[in-house]
């Protein structure tokens, strides 16, 4: 099955380093992918703020060019773009005038909309599609010694958990466990990075953030891994103001398929891994003895 | 030692508020609100808020309009989904909040230079006229017309983001710009003026 | 076989319309009506009087019966609902059969609903003359009589059980009560104390249990299930499976000499009644003060049951070789009248809302666990412990765990209130701890609950308005380490608060059995949408169901606390009483039957029957009706292909007449 593969404007932004670590990783396991053509902004957080009619109309065109193309599953790995679009496919179901409002823009461009797409996020195609079995045979390097914190973040399992519990969500770290990393207990897995408010109201949203790297490194984890470019964003590129406030949390955050790309023996610079501000490098014991 | 009086009279409610946010797409819910507070327990951000979400449906339900719109509750909502999920009636909170910020956005209710209003503002715009963000260009805007010194703060990032390749000027777009607007055109306003507008302040 | 209906050869009717004061008389005119009935062919009487249904009323048609030689009387005037009754009483008063009289309804169905006069009357006159026309073809009819046993059974032991059983065999009936478990007791033989005085609950519960086992009217089948239910109010045949518990009853005294040479040394399975908190050996008493007080062997952890290898020292111990390893499950058939059932409930799994960390956290108890932890008999000899053994000096209880939650259970189970404030001033009295209990209502209703909520305030219990958000073991300042922490917002103080604790208690809610639907079936009760058994009428039918014979006592039909499940276990008894004092019940005869002659035996009515009343004699090859199990629904009647299945008081030509009278009328 070919995926239609849509990136969303942060992963061709500042969040290059997911793109760059996900699409190897998905051609190394033959996974087929097309990214769509033409794609715009999902509209995020920021244009339901707005108008949320139009915002539904923005995220929709995505979906109906999908359809266009005859593609059955489209691949959406930002979680603000995966929550974007399957709330816009529940909520066109659910209220018929959202439905005809999001009908009629659509036609004017002629494109339609019957919602036979499924918007899928990277991590259970990975885990629930293509197996950890044949993930495990993959791995050359196994990340052994390399403790890591999962952290999944609000909206890929709020409030639509489709493919993993809402509160206790287990397909990253079983994943990881794959890859041969130790994953450590991290109880805010799921907990809010603070989104777009670190750098709107940086005294409430980096805190947040402060709090994730501070308990990762409580738990004795060397890395977090993360499957979003803005909560990547907060806890990579704020270190400076966030010690500066609360002393310090050096902890680096990587893509979780960053570290699939490590452990099949793909090089850090292939992965975009040179892209961090808080560098981050596999510990001594999981380079290969040969 | 400054006092204030508080006490809320009848005039100050906004007749037909609580009915204009219920009758949004999935929000007639909150007329089961019971009031747990579980909402506020479990918000990352009630913290820092002026009113607790509670409090803000509270307020919502019983027509308070003009204090649920000049709220920071509203504003500092970070869209992560843990109220909804948690509330044992099942009241879509961060719709909401969402249709309240729209509100206030809408009466242009919020400090001018207000980074979130702003950014909403900036984010909205750029998307309907190039159909893609361009993050850094973003950013750049947002803090020109909210608090310019912040851009000069962040140096040190930005540096960062320069050495790192992912700091890029180059404006992303769609090719069927003209596409997009058309559709974007055909959904109708929401009345412009409705019984609930607040005067301009 | 019955005659098919034909039209009364000479029709004498009497007609009389009501004004019911100005009820009816307001909108239609009632001397018009009855002026238009008496030009009728059959009718010989046609009166309108102001209110009919007074005993003057009455008297007139009596009267008229007697002196006008009536055999048919229609009343035109309230609904049936109302006075159909009186107005038959009043017929057969007078010598003629009840059922020879027809109702018409022209209050709810004209004047209440219509304001035109003209419109009104000549609605009522359409009306009239349906029922005029009706009434020929009506036969006289007798109400079925069903004769009802004087036996009883009482299905579930628990308090609600035992108070409806006791109350039978005192009044003198047999009563046979069946318990699932293997000692009667219930939820209540659990509880330490109860609320609002603090009562031991053993000690006022254990007599009662005594009562049972001792009184020759009651037969206790423990450790026994009813898997079949025949027949219908009265009469009803059950068959109830003994489960074996591989000891002999009659033989055994409860000295416990086998569980002490058990060849398991310690307890090591799961004791189910101190909520998994204890461990028991395969062969145990279920606690010290079971009802028969007779060990039992647990099949699926006996050695020798599971794997014929042991050297059982349980036989040897015993003197009076009361065990009995090749024991068989034993199934009885019993006939009884009355059923009560009064199943209980089931607590909420806990572990269904992930945020409160049962399971994950140790120090996260449910409201039961704590009840046998506080217990003198319990597993911890009443010390309140953590489960690593250290005595906590911070609780608190968390709320509408699972009730009141439209994602479990949308209801309020009732109890968890004053049940968790009980328990929190009972930890506050062995430990002198900080108690603080999170709540969204205190409810506290009965009698001498709002005094009992008072003085746990006055002891100093910290109550916080707020519905717990979570329960985390994650620190955020060194306070909190190694605490549970309760994030919450005190909705009274207006701020969200984390609150660190040694011990967090989940006051679970109620939910109907597991097996509730199946055991419903088997007796075919309803249910509320929520899964409790259905009670006839929320408000004036507690008890009764609609299943008639059957009746309900305790949480199975709701949840409810211990006064409310004994008074209406005393009021299940009672209307199981009345039914088997008076010895027979009248049933309305609007029965169906089927015409022998024309059933083709092609079988389509039986499984149509909500009410399993319809029998296919093979011998013969026809379908038949027991009248006493039909309730008149009508269903057979209107399916069967070749028209052979009738039915008192509404067949064909009764209502064909009808639709002829109002489509005729001028």
């Amino acid at each position: 099955m070919k995926y239609a593969y849509f990136p969303g404007c942060s992963l061709k932004g500042l969040g290059r380093a997911y793109e760059e670590s996900l699409l190897p990783v998905l051609r190394h396991l033959g996974v087929e992918w097309q990214e769509l053509d033409d794609w715009n902004c999902c509209g995020a957080t920021a244009y339901m703020s707005v108008d949320e009619n139009r915002a539904a109309v923005l995220a929709s065109r995505n979906l109906a060019l999908a359809e266009k193309n005859g593609s059955t599953d489209l691949l959406a790995p930002c979680s603000a773009c995966y929550l974007v679009l399957n709330k816009l496919q529940h909520h066109v179901a659910e209220f018929p005038d959202l439905r005809s409002t999001v009908q009629t823009a659509l036609q004017r461009a002629g494109l339609a909309y019957h919602g036979t797409v499924r918007v899928r996020h990277p991590l259970d195609i990975l885990v629930h599609e293509i197996g950890l079995d044949v993930i495990r045979e993959k791995v050359v390097r196994p990340l052994r010694g390399l403790k890591v914190a999962p952290y999944y973040g609000c909206q890929i399992v709020r409030p639509y958990a489709t493919f993993d519990d809402a509160h206790q969500p287990t397909t990253m770290d079983r994943l990881l466990t794959t890859l041969g990393a130790e994953v450590v207990s991290y109880p805010l897995k799921t907990k809010c990075c603070g989104g777009s408010l670190t750098g709107t109201v940086p005294e409430a949203g980096l805190r947040l953030s402060y709090i994730l790297l501070k308990e990762a490194l409580r738990q004795g984890a060397h890395v977090l891994a993360t499957v979003c470019p803005l909560c990547h964003f907060n806890l990579d590129a704020y270190h400076d103001e966030i010690e500066r406030r609360w002393g310090p949390v050096r902890i680096p955050t990587v893509y979780f398929t960053q570290l699939m790309g490590l452990a099949f023996g793909l090089e850090p610079q292939q992965l975009g891994l040179h892209r961090n501000l808080v560098p981050f490098a596999l510990p001594i014991e999981t380079t290969p003895a040969a | 030692m400054q006092i204030q009086r508080t006490i809320k009279y009848e005039a100050d409610r906004v007749r037909g508020f609580a009915e204009e946010i219920m009758s949004l797409a999935g929000c007639d819910r909150l007329k089961s609100c019971i009031q747990c507070g579980t909402c506020s327990g479990t918000c990352p951000l009630s913290i820092y808020m002026d009113y607790t979400p509670r409090q803000i449906m509270a307020l919502v339900r019983a027509d308070f309009k003009n204090e649920v719109l000049r709220s920071r509750t509203i504003w500092l909502c970070a869209s992560c989904y843990a109220c909804t999920v948690e509330c044992p009636r099942e009241i879509r909170i961060t719709d909401i909040m969402y249709a309240l910020k729209q509100r206030a956005i809408q009466e242009g209710v919020y400090p001018r230079r207000f980074p979130i209003p702003v950014l909403a503002h900036e984010f909205s715009n750029m998307a309907r006229r190039y159909g893609r963000i361009t993050e850094t260009l973003l950013v750049m805007r947002l803090f020109l017309k909210s608090d310019w010194r912040a851009l000069f703060r962040s140096w040190r990032m930005g540096l960062g983001l320069l050495r790192t390749g992912r700091f890029s000027l180059r404006r992303e777009r769609i090719q069927r710009t003209r596409e997009l607007e058309q559709m974007l055109d055909a959904v109708s306003d929401a009345p412009a003026s409705s019984s609930t507008t607040l005067p301009v302040p | 076989m019955k005659p098919r209906p034909t039209p009364s050869p000479e029709p004498r009717i009497g007609f009389y319309v009501c004004h019911c004061g100005s009820n009816i008389a307001d909108s239609v005119d009632c001397a018009e009506v009855a002026r238009y009935v008496a030009g009728l062919p059959g009718v010989v009487i046609a009166r309108d009087y102001k209110y009919m249904c007074s005993d003057p009323g009455q008297e007139l048609i009596q009267q008229d019966i007697r002196e006008h030689g009536l055999n048919r009387v229609v009343v035109a005037s309230c609904s049936p609902l109302l006075h159909e009754a009186t107005f038959r009483k009043a017929v057969s008063k007078a010598g003629l059969n009840p059922f020879l009289f027809q109702m018409v309804n022209i209050r709810e169905h004209v004047s209440w609903v219509h304001k035109d006069r003209q419109a009104a009357t000549a609605k009522a006159r359409a009306l009239a003359r349906a029922a005029v026309e009706r009434v020929r073809y009506h036969r006289p009819l007798q109400p079925v009589r069903v004769p009802i046993r004087a036996e009883a059974l009482v299905i579930g032991g628990g308090i609600a059980g035992i108070h409806a059983a006791l109350t039978l065999a005192e009044a003198g009936k047999r009563v046979i009560l069946v318990e699932r478990q293997p000692s009667i007791g219930g939820h209540m033989a659990q509880l330490d104390k109860t609320f609002p005085t603090l009562d031991c609950a053993a000690c006022i519960l254990t007599p009662k249990m005594s009562a049972v086992r001792a009184h020759p009217n009651i037969t206790l089948w423990t450790y026994s299930e009813v898997t079949k239910v025949e027949g219908y109010v009265g009469n009803f045949t059950v068959t109830v499976r003994r489960k074996p518990r591989y000891v002999n009853e009659n033989l055994c005294v409860g000295c416990k000499a086998c569980v002490e040479a058990c060849v398991f040394k310690d307890g090591r399975f799961p004791d189910e009644f101190n909520a998994g908190l204890s461990r028991r050996k395969p062969i145990y008493l279920p606690f010290p003060q079971a009802t028969p007080q007779v060990v039992l062997i647990d099949p699926e952890r006996c050695l020798n049951l599971k794997t014929g290898k042991c050297k059982k020292t349980c036989v040897e111990a015993c003197d009076r070789n009361a065990i009995v390893f090749d024991q068989q499950p034993e199934v009885h058939e019993v006939q009884v009248g009355t059923i009560i059932v009064a199943t209980g409930f089931k607590l909420f799994d806990p572990a269904r809302i992930p945020q409160y960390g049962y399971g994950r956290y140790p120090n996260v108890f449910t409201t039961l666990e704590v009840e046998r932890l506080v217990n003198s008999s319990g597993p911890t000899g009443g010390e309140i412990r953590l489960r690593d053994g250290r005595t906590p000096r911070s609780v608190g209880f968390v709320l509408c765990v699972g009730s009141r939650d439209h994602r479990t259970n949308p209801w309020c189970s009732r109890t968890c209130c004053m049940h968790s404030m009980k328990l929190a001033l009972l930890i506050r009295e062995h430990l002198d701890a900080d108690v603080t209990i999170f709540y969204m209502d205190i409810r506290a209703p009965g009698k001498g609950y709002e005094e009992f909520y008072d003085r746990c305030l006055r002891e100093g219990i910290q109550f916080v308005r707020g519905r717990v958000a979570e329960v985390t073991d994650w620190a955020m300042t060194p306070e909190e380490e190694g605490k549970l922490v309760v994030r919450v917002e005190d909705t009274l103080a207006g701020f969200v608060r984390r609150i660190p604790l040694d011990m967090v208690v989940l006051a679970v809610g109620k939910e109907p059995q597991p097996d509730a639907q199946e055991l419903r079936r088997l007796l075919n009760l309803s249910c509320s949408a929520e899964g409790w058994f259905l009670e006839r009428h929320p408000k004036l039918a507690p008890v009764s169901t609609f299943t008639d014979g059957i009746f309900l006592a305790g949480c199975c039909q709701g949840p409810k606390d211990i006064p409310d499940t004994v008074a209406q276990a005393g009021a299940a008894a009672a209307e199981a009483l009345a039914l088997m004092d008076r010895g027979h019940i009248e049933q309305e005869p609007n029965t169906a039957y089927v015409d022998a002659d024309h059933c083709s035996g092609c079988k389509s009515c039986l499984p149509l029957c909500p009410y399993s009343a319809i029998q296919f004699d093979e011998t013969r090859g026809k379908a038949t009706i027991n009248e006493a199990l039909c309730k008149g629904c009508g269903t057979c009647v209107a399916a069967c292909p070749s028209g052979s299945i009738h039915q008192n008081l509404f067949d064909d030509e009764q209502v064909f007449a009808e639709i002829e009278g109002v489509l005729s009328h001028a």
